[in-house]
């Protein structure tokens, strides 16, 4: 059993029967008051949001999960497919499933998809992904505005801050964790 | 971990707060940060060192010496609370605390309005001595406009969906507070919410007219609350039946037991009538310098170790 101190950006939990991964998060404490745990939850199966405040002694389940490796194969519309390596089947999970998941597929890509009493939910992604830089602005040498990042946009559609030395065409290495700039890879 | 300016900022902001109090005649005292008694409060765990606790407020040490006769004390020291850990929460924070003899709730407001105007005008003139990029202080909060007195029962009529004796009864009180009321306090010029309901202050005295309230107050600027003050009560024998409803809350939370701090309670009998108030530093920085998170108001945080 987790308590309501457990919870945590990420942290997937059971309620009624349906498996929630929290999305945000806030603990507050009134002056001499409870320990109080806003916090927002997306139903991994329906998508729908769930915003609830929970007090320290309230307990969870854990969200039973099981999860298979795959390959990202592609996205058609607001579907995207994916195979499974061992026996070749195939499924589909739609962008409201996925989430901000969207923003680091690419085709070919190995991840593990999510399993809840057997239905494909969601997707766990590698940690770091390599993604192309479609679309920066260039860097005007000698600007003296003081800002230290640039906005690009990335193979998927994604956007993003980075330093200002990144540009059209290279690729960057994302934290899937955070969707920030990690470091500029060469291949 | 801070930069340069934030750091001469805090370090001037500890050094003003000092010759406040010194100018204002109180005595800084320092009392001890393990000990083995702490405040049964049921919505306050401490931290355990060996079988003795880390301080979650300095409160009864502080009474004690008020009780032996000392008018004006403060002190600034390093509190602890297990698992209060959030935007705006450390498990370790500084706390400022002081105590007035013989004085109510009342002076403790006109203290914080004294105490914040005096920050404010001389982190303005370091500033200006030490050529920091300009600050905008508070957000821009006007603290000359008036500070505006708030009744805990006035602040539910005006914000929130039910009135304050249901939210009591449905033990509700916390979750409206934060949800529907806190939010709007302190947005314009700093606030007092005040007269709390008398569960919601086991150390604090009742009113004399009002005993379901006591006389309690706390300070919020931009929704944050910043201090908590109140008229000290001094009757042992109803701080005795106080802690005891707060020692069975806690034991019925956790299973645990916990010591009566009985040497407190027999110094409180020398105590006739005396306020005191907490201040949480970091926060009260934090707001000053108009960061988002207490963890970046101070000079490392846990994230800098990890």
């Amino acid at each position: 059993m987790l308590t309501a101190s457990d919870l945590r950006k990420g942290l997937k939990v059971q309620i009624d029967g349906n498996p929630y991964i929290v999305t945000d998060f806030e603990f507050s404490k009134p002056g001499k008051g409870q320990a109080l745990y806003r916090t927002k939850m997306r139903n991994m199966i329906t998508g729908n949001q769930l915003v609830k405040t929970y007090r320290s002694n309230d307990k969870f389940e854990k969200a039973e999960l099981e999860e298979r490796k795959m390959q990202f194969l592609y996205s058609q519309g607001d579907e995207f497919h994916f195979m499974d390596t061992e026996n070749f089947e195939q499924l589909v999970l739609t962008r409201e499933q996925l989430g901000d998941n969207t923003h680091f597929l690419i085709d070919n890509m190995e991840l593990d998809v999510v399993f809840y009493n057997n239905l494909p939910i969601d997707v766990t992604l590698p940690i770091f992904v390599n993604l192309a830089v479609t679309k920066a602005d260039p860097w005007a040498k000698g600007d003296t505005s003081g800002n230290d990042t640039k906005p690009v946009t990335v193979q998927t559609g994604y956007e993003l801050q980075v330093p200002p030395f990144v540009e059209e065409g290279d690729k960057i290495q994302i934290d899937t964790r955070t969707g920030e700039y990690v470091t500029r890879v060469k291949e | 971990m801070l930069d340069r300016k934030r750091l001469h900022l805090r370090a001037a902001f500890f050094r003003f707060i000092r010759s406040f109090f010194d100018h204002h005649g109180f005595l800084e005292v320092d009392t001890p940060i393990r000990q083995p008694v702490y405040i049964p409060e049921s919505n306050i765990t401490p931290l355990k060192s060996e079988k003795e606790y880390l301080q979650t407020s300095p409160e009864l040490c502080m009474k004690r010496l008020l009780a032996a006769g000392h008018s004006k004390i403060f002190q600034i020291c390093h509190c602890f609370r297990k698992e209060e850990k959030g935007r705006l929460h450390l498990e370790e924070f500084q706390m400022l605390e002081w105590y007035r003899n013989g004085a109510d709730y009342y002076q403790l407001m006109v203290d914080c309005e004294m105490l914040l105007r005096f920050l404010l005008i001389n982190l303005l003139e370091l500033q200006a001595e030490k050529n920091f990029a300009a600050t905008s202080f508070f957000s821009g909060i006007n603290l000359d406009h008036t500070w505006e007195r708030l009744s805990v029962a006035d602040a539910f009529a005006r914000y929130s969906p039910v009135h304050l004796d249901q939210a009591l009864r449905e033990g509700q009180f916390d979750e409206i507070l934060v949800e529907y009321i806190e939010p709007y306090l302190g947005t314009v010029a700093p606030v007092f919410l005040y007269d709390y309901p008398v569960e919601l202050g086991s150390l604090a005295r009742k009113k004399a007219d009002r005993p379901t309230l006591a006389e309690r107050f706390e300070l919020y600027i931009n929704g944050i609350e910043l201090a908590n003050g109140f008229s000290e009560l001094t009757d042992a024998d109803e701080q005795r039946a106080r802690f005891n409803l707060e020692i069975a809350a806690i034991k019925a939370n956790t299973g645990g037991d916990v010591l009566m701090p009985e040497r407190f309670l027999s110094d409180l009998q020398q105590l006739d009538t005396a306020a005191g108030i907490a201040m949480g530093l970091d926060r009260l920085f934090m707001v000053i310098i108009n960061d988002q998170r207490i963890a970046d108001a101070v000079t490392f945080s846990p994230e800098d170790f990890r």
